[in-house]
């Protein structure tokens, strides 16, 4: 076996500017996503994941812009989400160089979208984002179901057949993200990472929680995830990517060196 | 010089151009549809993204399949074949229920297994997506500077059998299969990779492709 696991970067973004770990380091300010993504470029990460966390509809043409200026000089694959509703967005995200969008509330509201845009601009570059949270209670099995409006909103999906329905109507990759775990640096909910990626046959990207290197080779050995996404740990430098996937190698882990 | 890319409307070539020019600032890279600029341009690059029945009927219905029929005989033109763009040189292709390609190379396109497992006995995942090894069989012009066993970006559920060892450039083993991923035959070199997303090695093999004079 030798395709890598993937380690993505994610940056999330409002007007403009990369933002994250407000929470932990009292910082708000992570910087410019283009500079931010030429460096994760240098410290070798696999792909890089562009989260549009903009309330505001007029900062869409800041994105588009940023996109096409990482897009000039980033030469690995580009992932952008966040507010995507229509083809033609997609389109539009796709013309200024980015090659994968990954769809998150509009998948929910009409699943059909999901659908259409893979029969258009094909699965390869359909992402769907699966927002999980835990609802069984301890000592039940566990069960998760679908949250949209960053976990705020409950929908009564069962995040497992949601999935799998997600890949039927055409996705080629699913973002699993641990709305309990997102931003609480405790590690991912390898449970929900776990029994997606079992369920379906598309590459799972866990995300949500990650604190420390330990558990990135956990989401890959126990989650069976195919990438992990993070964000805080490496903007402010804690660790760079290179450490991170000599980490993972290290622990037996096919990575790409 | 022009290098053309092929727009029959299957897919994002944005990245390619990007990259091209990244590569050959000197050069002029349009995307178009165009035969004249197809035909003048001294290199073509033919992306393919998709379900290839739809590569195929796209690239009818564009009224371009004659045209890159006719590139595919002249000896003196590059012509780089990405993805979908590989494996519509061969023969046939198994999806879609079975397509006939431009038949430039013998040889078939089928699908990895999906039920395959890796020695931790996890699912191989189909899509093969990610970087993979590229193991080079052949010497070619394209390879320079570039290690046998290098990382490439992949995405893609159908792979090339090439019949002929001799059009057979380089391999990749995933899920129990061989897939040759790359092909090649007198002015013509086709990967099923993504040179514009595989970070240096991928820029390389681009820049030796602007620089090949077969």
């Amino acid at each position: 076996m030798t395709l890598a696991k993937r380690i993505i970067p994610c940056l999330d973004v409002d007007r403009g500017r990369v933002v994250k770990g407000v929470n932990f380091l009292g910082i708000r300010d992570a910087g410019d996503p283009v500079e931010v993504a030429r460096r994760y470029n240098e410290q070798n990460a696999d792909e890089i994941t562009f989260l549009d966390i903009t309330a505001s509809h007029e900062a869409r043409g800041t994105t588009l812009d940023m996109v096409s200026r990482i897009a000039g000089e980033v030469f690995i694959p580009l992932t952008v989400g966040g507010g995507i509703r229509s083809c033609d967005n997609i389109r539009a995200l796709l013309n200024a160089g980015a090659d994968k969008v990954s769809i998150n509330t509009a998948a929910v509201t009409d699943p059909d979208f999901v659908y259409e845009a893979s029969q258009r601009f094909g699965s390869q570059c359909i992402v769907v984002a699966i927002d999980a949270k835990r609802v069984s209670e301890d000592g039940e099995p566990p069960r998760w179901e679908i949250f949209t409006h960053g976990g705020r909103k409950p929908t009564g999906l069962d995040a497992v057949a949601w999935s799998r329905k997600m890949v039927e109507y055409g996705a080629g990759e699913l973002l699993v993200t641990s709305m309990d775990r997102d931003g609480t640096r405790e590690g991912f909910d390898l449970g929900v990472t776990r029994a997606i990626s079992d369920a379906v046959s598309v590459p799972v990207i866990a995300s949500g929680g990650v604190g420390n290197l330990d558990h990135l080779v956990a989401g890959v050995k126990e989650g069976g995830a195919d990438a992990v996404l993070a964000a805080s740990i490496f903007h402010f430098g804690e660790y760079t990517i290179e450490q991170a996937k000599q980490y993972m190698a290290d622990q037996g882990i096919e990575m790409r060196l | 010089m022009t290098i053309a890319i092929i727009d029959y409307g299957m897919g994002n070539l944005h990245s390619v151009a990007k990259a091209i020019e990244h590569v050959s600032p000197d050069e002029r890279v349009t995307i178009t549809r165009d035969a004249r600029a197809i035909k003048g341009a001294s290199r073509v690059v033919l992306p393919g993204q998709g379900a290839i029945r739809d590569c195929m009927g796209e690239l009818e219905r564009t009224e371009l399949t004659g045209l890159v029929k006719e590139l595919l005989k002249d000896a003196s033109k590059p012509l780089l074949g990405i993805c979908v763009g590989q494996q519509m040189l061969m023969d046939k292709s198994e999806e879609n229920g079975g397509v006939r390609c431009l038949g430039y190379m013998p040889g078939r396109v089928t699908r990895f297994n999906d039920q395959a497992l890796d020695e931790q006995g996890q699912r191989l995942k189909v899509p093969h997506m990610g970087w993979n090894r590229v193991h080079q069989h052949h010497m070619h012009p394209l390879w320079e500077g570039i290690l046998t066993g290098e990382r490439f970006y992949f995405v893609h559920s159908y792979f090339v059998q090439a019949e002929d060892d001799a059009h057979a450039m380089g391999y990749t083993d995933y899920a129990g299969s061989r897939a040759h991923v790359a092909t090649g035959r007198d002015a013509v070199f086709a990967v099923q990779f993504h040179p514009e997303k595989s970070a240096e090695a991928g820029l390389r093999l681009l820049a030796n492709f602007v620089a090949w004079s077969p």
